[in-house]
């Protein structure tokens, strides 16, 4: 554990000299995302460490390789938080593979993803420079924003060695409200909570009820609560957790997963399907049973662009096809020249985000 | 395919008008005339030529025709940037979308609203308030710059610790490209597929593509919100009780400071009853339900006395609280009571720093013989140091962008970097080699080339040339032995 970044640089050297494919791993917990991982493994977990923690400054710095439950613990200590609760994979995700597919939990919409949280990152690119981009201040406009670039890239531009991140004071409290509703009316009820209450932190819709969660000072919230219909969800946290590291029932079914990120009023699309809502309706998870009929890519595809957003294949499925959803022609002209720009030789996760890339 | 042949000013001007109204094609000095600098006012340049197209179809063909003749394109909004980004060029042509002016539609329940780039950015929030909704970035140029202009920069604002800066507040835009075809990026979702090009565009100064449509957040306003005035004798008691307010877990809406210089200046103008013995002086705005900023207030303002306030006041009417905003808001204008010219710098550095880079501050522009005053967005620790000179007295502009130079170095030394909102355009292009290395910029070239491969959009603006570079580097060194001596 420690810093092994000048090990990083030479197996990137290295495989540039022999334009060796490398596969870049971090804890492994995410594997099952993005499509099937190709060359010769990279190990990021050994770069490890929290380099600097300031919780005056409200800024964490670590190695990229550096566990969720490490990050947590430390800023536990000083009652402060990640802004946009990843899922953390029972503490085991690393902070640099957490940053590469871009995961953020139910506080979303009201507290940004990993990306509204980034403020700068250290990476080895493909000629095997160590690069710096943004720094560890609150704004930054130095320079293209080539840090939240790499959020979502799955590791396709270069290897990230360095995270620094904002982070947030816990709130003072929290409480959620649930109510007995079917989807339309939750994705209807949701986005109505989320234009009346500056206190709302989590907007859910599962199994016929809509969850919302109120963070702020406890007058705030006993105020929100006590306008909210709807019963008190007593240990509210332990529902919000499952949610967040996708231990719900709902998330563990044999079949297939996919994920739409759209408008959070769209219409609700295949109304009798499996679904879970999350973000206020702006993010829907979509179950299909192993058996599933139609699962066909494109019309999910047309139904998440049709929503204003996108689908991804979550979890499950043909990874040897395309996973993440289907880019426009110039947005691909555009995607394979940065990937150049970053990695000319082409050595970083083939194929990974797209068969193209 | 970029065609070597050279256009003629008058050619390229008569290709424009046969699709734009010739009214719109500007070719003339004199009408050309406001568009010779942006709100940095000491670079000025004349563009071959203005256009101001009223679509999109125009805009993407004069991109096309750009393109194909290898002619520069500066875009503009309002041109109250403060770095030079719109400064034209003198054989380009400068894209003003002014014209693109109408908001297209907002959605109350969905809380977005989508936008022309030429949209005033104070607009946005006052369309949407009847729906109790509002937009979040509010630089203190809100009454005319222009929502596109702010995605060029990732522009701030007062609000912007609580609220986030442009990057965190637009969802969607759809983009001309320097080949001339269109690129949407984003979506109406939240998360999108792929490089987030959405956070490359933003802050990118109009080098990597031209915004025709922005889709924007609002949020929901905060049932009340009340402002807190604590006066310091010293910017170092101020500066420490800036660091105190957020590690003790509270989130201002908005938390200011104001050195003496500043304070006076402001005082004067906008008469928003600054005490003007203090020595410095903080603005801090809670917001949230009625009891919960209550409680705030009372917190904070306890901090302050505890902190060595000289006086503490808290606004008891909303004209008073439009008053303490207003004096910080026109503190920018009213140095020209203080002094002819000033010019504005834009550092962004850990909080615990402020104390020591105030101080630090003050010695060097000493050594200068000049005066900085400051008015910062101290909660996020971005300084905003006023160097207040004489354009007039030979020399002074070159001191002051000399003095200028040393206090970005400084901010980087510290930890921090040369530009938190106001970005980079033909001004810090010099300081860009103190923030990255040679291969870091080299990248940034990169990424350039990947939008716009034959360089035509903003050409000298944003990452300076490895040319220059390396002249900045000697030139600095060079600098710094000199004004030792001052």
């Amino acid at each position: 554990m420690g810093d092994m970044s000048r090990r990083l640089v030479g197996q990137v050297k290295n495989a540039a000299s022999t334009e060796t494919g490398l596969n870049i791993v971090g804890r492994g917990t995410k594997e099952f995302m993005g499509r099937m991982p190709a060359g010769q493994a990279i190990n990021v977990v050994e770069h490890s460490g929290v380099i600097e923690y300031l919780p005056v400054e409200l800024v964490i710095t670590a190695r990229a390789g550096t566990s969720l439950e490490e990050i947590v613990a430390t800023l536990d200590e000083h009652d402060q938080m990640l802004a946009f609760e990843p899922p953390t994979f029972s503490g085991r995700a690393s902070i640099g593979g957490t940053l590469a597919c871009n995961l953020s939990g139910p506080a979303r919409p009201w507290s940004g993803g990993i990306r509204d949280s980034l403020l700068g990152l250290r990476m080895i690119n493909g000629k095997g420079e160590h690069l710096k981009f943004g720094g560890k201040v609150m704004k930054n406009v130095a320079g293209y924003d080539a840090s939240r670039l790499q959020a979502g890239a799955m590791g396709s531009l270069g290897v990230i060695t360095e995270v620094s991140l904002k982070v947030v004071p816990k709130p003072a409290a929290r409480a959620t409200v649930v109510q007995q509703m079917d989807i339309v009316e939750g994705i209807s009820a949701m986005n109505q909570a989320a234009g009346k209450h500056s206190t709302l932190s989590g907007a859910c819709w599962l199994d016929e009820k809509v969850y919302l969660r109120f963070s702020g000072a406890r007058s705030s919230i006993d105020q929100a609560t006590s306008k909210s219909s709807g019963e008190i969800l007593e240990n509210d946290d332990e529902f919000w957790q499952a949610l967040r590291e996708m231990r719900l029932d709902f998330f563990n079914r044999p079949g297939v997963l996919w994920r739409f990120s759209v408008k959070s009023t769209a219409a609700l699309f295949r109304g009798q399907a499996d679904w879970l809502i999350d973000w206020a309706g702006a993010l829907r998870w979509l179950h299909l049973p192993p058996d599933a009929s139609d699962s066909g890519r494109a019309s999910i595809e047309q139904a998440a662009t049709s929503a204003g957003g996108q689908a991804m294949l979550f979890r499950g499925g043909d990874r040897s096809e395309e996973v993440f959803h289907t880019q426009k022609d110039v947005a691909k002209k555009i995607h394979r020249r940065l990937k150049s720009a970053f990695d000319p030789h082409g050595l970083f996760n083939r194929g990974r985000l797209y068969s193209w890339l | 395919m970029t065609e070597s042949q050279n256009l003629s000013k008058a050619e390229l001007s008569a290709m424009f008008s046969s699709f734009i109204d010739p009214a719109h094609v500007i070719d003339d000095p004199e009408t050309q005339r406001p568009y010779e600098c942006d709100g940095l006012t000491i670079y000025t340049e004349m563009p071959l030529l203005v256009v101001l197209p009223d679509t999109v179809e125009q805009a993407l063909e004069v991109l096309k025709i750009c393109h194909r003749f290898g002619v520069p394109v500066v875009a503009r909004g309002a041109g109250t940037g403060l770095s030079g980004g719109a400064t034209p060029h003198a054989e380009g042509v400068l894209l003003s979308l002014a014209r693109f002016d109408r908001i297209l539609g907002i959605d109350p329940l969905a809380r977005t609203a989508t936008v022309q780039p030429g949209v005033r950015n104070r607009e946005i929030s006052e369309a949407v308030a009847s729906h109790g909704l509002f937009y979040g970035p509010d630089p203190s140029s809100q009454i005319a710059c222009t929502i596109g202009g702010n995605v060029a920069e990732n522009a701030g604002g007062i609000h912007c610790l609580k609220y986030g800066l442009t990057v965190h507040n637009v969802l969607r835009l759809e983009v001309l490209t320097a080949e001339g075809e269109q690129l949407v990026v984003g979506s109406e979702g939240l998360d999108s597929a792929g490089f987030d090009l959405l956070a490359l565009m933003n802050g990118s100064e109009g080098l990597l593509g031209i915004v025709t449509e922005i889709t924007v957040k609002l949020l929901a306003q905060p049932e009340h919100s009340q402002v807190v005035m604590a006066a310091f004798d010293s910017v170092a008691s101020a500066g420490a009780a800036v660091a105190h307010v957020i590690s003790a877990g509270i989130v201002p809406a908005a938390l200011e400071m104001m050195d003496s210089h500043a304070i006076r200046a402001a005082e004067q103008y906008a008469k928003a009853g600054y005490p003007t013995h203090a020595a410095a002086l903080l603005l801090c705005e809670l917001d949230g339900s009625e009891s919960e900023v209550a409680e705030q207030i009372d917190r904070v303002n306890g901090l302050f006395r505890s902190l060595g306030a000289i006086s503490t006041h808290v606004a008891r009417t909303q004209h008073e609280k439009t008053l303490l905003w207003k004096g910080r808001k026109s503190a920018f204008p009213a140095m020209g009571i203080i002094s002819p010219d000033y010019y504005c710098m834009d550092g962004t550095i850990p909080r615990g720093e402020i104390a020591h880079v105030l101080e630090e501050m003050a010695k060097i522009a000493a050594r200068y013989g000049l005066r900085v005053a400051n008015v910062f967005h101290a909660g996020d620790g971005n300084l905003h140091p006023l160097i207040l000179f004489d354009a007039k007295v030979p020399g002074e502009i070159a001191k002051a962008e000399q003095l200028g130079g040393e206090i970005l170095q400084l901010c980087v030394a510290v930890g921090g970097c040369i530009t938190g909102e106001h970005g980079v355009g033909i001004e810090k292009l010099r300081q860009m080699p103190v923030q990255f290395s040679d291969s870091e910029l080299e990248q940034l070239r990169q990424v350039k080339s990947a939008f716009d491969p034959s360089g035509i959009l903003n050409p000298g603006k944003g990452v300076p040339s490895l040319k220059r570079c390396q002249e900045y580097r000697s030139i600095g060194i060079a600098a710094r032995h000199a004004t030792e001596d001052l």
